[in-house]
């Protein structure tokens, strides 16, 4: 059954708050998902004041500036700090996106900073991808074929098949989509969500691919594809600016397609 | 402590190499529903305004039969389909879910088939 309260042990409680040093004028407050598996505790919010003339303008050099100043215990996942890794996907303002490509000054107030939601949470802002990477490789995301490959060239593409990918090569993994999506929320466990179905037509679309068929049979499925309601939280959140609905609904198509020619 | 793979896990039964007849069906039967809403309004001001007989005869006319049976099996298929998606978002128990998207289809072929034995009574015994 759909969940629409937290479960006891997740109720989050209010935390320790950190002021920003003495003589600092212009300060912002960012508050923090905290929580500590080694613990028994509840989940907390913890408050910290920062100095932004110190600060970079990426959420994410926030969170950093509290890791390295502050409280060196805040436990985040981040790599390329340009927004193609897709490590620092996080809730930040009730919106999913990635802290390394977010300006702070793209909120008005205060920052609320929340790991992504509906994910079983390893530690503060690191929540568990176990589930979602296993997605991802149950569409197997790799280029399938018969014909071998050409002895000496690469397999040819056409540049109008090759702008086909143009939408969908970029997407990152990040989850920002999937863990935005509440039917990916109820049913995340039959459900692909929209960032593995995007992959899923990446390679659908693949003009080199020779296994168009057998990946629409494996897709075709009412929890699988069909959970996608067109609630467009994908489309709204993505932090790349792709259109994870469309890809869906282009799924959608090519399956009505083979049945009604 | 449950030692099957996040990949089995996520594979499971496979897929079920079905649904996109259901799905194709709901836009089908709400696309026919748009016109047949409209005819439907004139059908309902009608039956509130106009007296028995006349509502009768022109119920009885060819187009209008038409129209009536029509909305009725667009509706009562759209609405069974419909629900049936809402019950499997938000019921996981196995049990309960299939108990209720029966209750749902056989309730509404139920009240599908009483509204067209409903519409030829009228027409046949006035």
């Amino acid at each position: 059954m759909a969940e629409f309260t937290l479960p006891k042990n997740s109720v989050l409680t209010e935390g320790k708050s950190f002021k920003a040093p003495t003589g600092t004028k212009n300060t912002r407050r960012f508050e923090v998902y905290r929580w500590d598996p080694d613990t028994n505790e509840n989940p907390r919010i913890d408050s910290y004041e920062l100095d932004m003339d110190t600060c970079g303008p990426m959420v994410l050099d926030a969170i950093l500036k509290i890791k390295n100043e502050i409280d060196s215990t805040l436990t985040f996942r981040r790599s390329c700090r340009e927004g193609v890794c897709g490590s620092c996907a996080m809730t930040v303002n009730g919106k999913n996106t990635l802290a390394c490509i977010k300006a702070i000054d793209s909120y008005p107030d205060t920052i609320k900073i929340f790991p992504l939601p509906h994910l079983s949470v390893v530690k503060d802002l690191v929540p568990d991808m176990t589930h979602f990477y296993a997605q991802y490789a149950s569409i197997k995301p790799w280029i399938e074929t018969q014909t071998p490959a050409p002895a000496d060239t690469e397999r040819l593409q056409s540049k109008e098949d090759r702008e086909k990918l143009d939408g969908l090569y970029e997407c990152v993994m990040c989850a920002c989509c999937s863990t935005s999506c509440p039917s990916y929320w109820w049913n995340g466990d039959r459900y692909l969500g929209p960032a593995v179905l995007l992959q899923a037509y990446r390679w659908l679309v693949d003009s080199r691919d020779e296994n168009t068929g057998e990946r629409l049979d494996e897709l075709e499925d009412p929890f699988k594809l069909y959970r996608c309601h067109t609630i467009m939280n994908c489309t709204d959140t993505c932090p790349k600016g792709l259109n994870p609905a469309k890809a869906i609904a282009e799924t959608k198509k090519l399956l009505v397609q083979r049945k009604l020619g | 402590m449950d030692y099957r793979s996040p990949l089995a896990k996520v594979r499971g039964l496979g897929s079920a190499k079905s649904g996109t007849s259901h799905w194709w069906m709901q836009r089908v039967t709400a696309v026919a529903l748009i016109p047949l809403s409209f005819w439907l309004i004139i059908f309902l001001d009608l039956s509130v305004h106009a007296p028995y007989q006349e509502m009768i005869a022109w119920l009885a006319s060819p187009l209008n039969t038409l129209g009536m049976v029509a909305w009725i099996l667009a509706v009562f298929y759209h609405s069974a389909l419909g629900l049936q998606v809402v019950i499997e978002d938000y019921i996981a128990a196995e049990g309960i879910k299939i108990i209720a998207v029966w209750t749902v289809n056989l309730s509404f072929l139920l009240l599908a088939l009483a509204a067209l034995i409903a519409v030829f009574r009228i027409l046949l015994i006035g």
